[in-house]
């Protein structure tokens, strides 16, 4: 697998470590169902078979954090884009 | 037929043209009391225990391709029940106890062969750890023997025990592991299945499951749709994928894990041999190959491949219990989908869909659970209630706090 990071170009993935799918911001603790919702936020996960949003890391590289997506039923990278612009 | 001794020589003398179809390939009825979605080794197995203890005939299995080409037939064959949770111990060793008479069972040579599982530790931390596990095994009836450092040798001498960064220093051995023949296993719980009436149906997909008022009412299949009031999902890595369509999300992720194995040796390992320090496990098949694996690939996958970083992390690992194996070529390497939980525990529960059930989240090591997770699927399936051995399994038990942390990992493969 390789990965185009938007700083370095196109390099191998292991020079990348995976944080994991994208599962969005964490939800507001002083939400009245605040349990619930951090329940679901923690554990819960979509785990598409197609395109999925993931966190990599270029940690051999820029060490920015990269939001690739990337199809988990063939590998190919599909986009990627700094995880905080 | 009845296999024996004496059907073997029979078969010997008049040649393959006397042994019958072992299971029918069955076409799909319109409906049915149960359907199990899944042909591996857990939905037959599943199967054949409703049939066997609950008296339930009127069953079909669904497979969308052909039974036992899934995990089933792409797992290490291990089988064990050394674990160290209360929740988890009593599941793994009600398998172990099926599995030591399930040849007898089905009548069918699964090949089960109790060669022992040695667990190395490599630090005196890790020794207590593997002392509590142990004792934790032992306070529910299973066998386990820490070895020290002479112990180990004699076992297996050949072992890198002088290792500069991960010396051996002893193991924790279960007797009573070993490995079995995987397709074996799935091919005798099937021809015990259909024998008692359950329909096997291969490239059948499911497609749907229909829900009405919130319960389950059938399932659309790629061979047309079929009512059913009672659904078993039985789909390990595809699990999520087949949950969406009754509108559940799970606390599960899928993620590819590797097996490979060497040219066929001379007999050198005697059992399974598990490396403390890293993650990679050995045994030796029959026919000679050294068979292992090691850690599931990081990323979510449905690939059912894996990519050769992994595949070299886990060759590493076996080098440094193993120097010898630097000799040897590996043949062939495959790769499955795993049913990766949150808290590395699989669930057997009721869903919040009435008549819907489901047997998933094995993450790496549901193989050596086929017996004993059947067991208790159709026990919940059949009852309604959770069976003892599996009634921490539970699907809500994430929402709850009651996870069982058996290694505390799950599906964060960096902290494998």
């Amino acid at each position: 697998m390789r990965i185009t990071c938007p700083f370095c170009g196109d390099r191998d993935a292991e020079e990348f470590a995976v944080l994991g799918s994208d599962v969005g911001s964490r939800p507001d603790a002083a939400a009245p169902d605040a349990e619930l919702r951090f329940s679901d936020y923690v554990y819960l996960r979509d785990n598409p078979a197609g395109p999925n949003s993931e966190l990599w890391y270029h940690g051999s590289g820029c060490r920015r954090w990269l939001k690739v997506l990337r199809d988990t039923r063939t590998h190919q990278i599909l986009a990627v884009e700094l995880a905080l612009p | 037929m009845r296999y024996s001794f004496l059907s073997l020589a029979l078969g010997a003398l008049r040649g393959p043209a006397m042994w019958p179809r072992v299971w029918r390939d069955a076409t799909p009825k319109p409906a049915y009391d149960i359907v199990i979605v899944g042909g591996g080794g857990h939905g037959l197995a599943t199967a054949y225990y409703l049939a066997k203890v609950h008296g339930l005939t009127n069953i079909a299995v669904l497979e969308k391709g052909w039974i036992g080409s899934g995990n089933a037939g792409r797992n290490t064959t291990i089988i064990r029940s050394n674990y160290r949770e209360p929740g988890n111990i009593p599941l793994y060793e009600l398998s172990m106890k099926l599995w030591e008479g399930l040849e007898r069972e089905l009548n069918y040579n699964t090949m089960v062969s109790q060669r022992g599982v040695l667990n190395l530790y490599h630090s005196d931390a890790q020794r207590d750890g593997f002392a509590r596990r142990g004792n934790a095994m032992r306070i529910h009836g299973v066998d386990a023997a820490l070895l020290d450092d002479a112990g180990v040798r004699a076992y297996a001498p050949y072992l890198d025990f002088d290792n500069a960064r991960f010396p051996i220093r002893g193991g924790l051995l279960q007797r009573r592991g070993g490995t079995a023949r995987h397709d074996a296993v799935v091919w005798g719980y099937a021809r015990g299945a259909d024998r008692r009436g359950v329909d096997i149906v291969q490239n059948c997909e499911v497609s749907g499951i229909r829900v009405m008022r919130g319960a389950v009412t059938g399932v659309e299949t790629s061979r047309g749709f079929i009512a059913t009031t009672k659904v078993g999902l039985a789909v390990a890595g595809h699990s999520s994928r087949v949950a969406a369509m009754a509108g559940l999300r799970l606390p599960i992720e899928s993620h590819t894990l590797q097996a490979m194995v060497t040219e066929g040796v001379k007999p050198l390992i005697p059992g399974v041999i598990t490396f403390g320090a890293g993650h990679f496990y050995i045994s030796q098949s029959d026919k000679g190959g050294l068979v292992f694996g090691g850690d599931i690939e990081a990323y979510n996958s449905y690939a059912q491949r894996g990519n050769l970083p992994v595949i070299e992390e886990v060759c590493e690992g076996g080098m440094a219990i193993m120097p010898m194996l630097g000799r040897l070529r590996v043949l062939r390497s495959w790769g499955g989908v795993c049913d990766m939980t949150m808290d590395g525990s699989p669930i057997i529960d009721r869903t919040p869909v009435g008549g819907l059930y489901f047997n998933g989240g094995w993450c790496y090591g549901g193989f050596k659970a086929t017996p004993g997770s059947g067991w208790c699927f159709a026990h919940l399936i059949a009852t309604e209630t959770l069976h003892d051995a599996a009634a921490a399994l539970r699907l809500d038990r994430f929402a709850t706090g009651h996870v069982i942390d058996e290694n505390g990992q799950g599906a964060q493969a960096n902290l494998h």
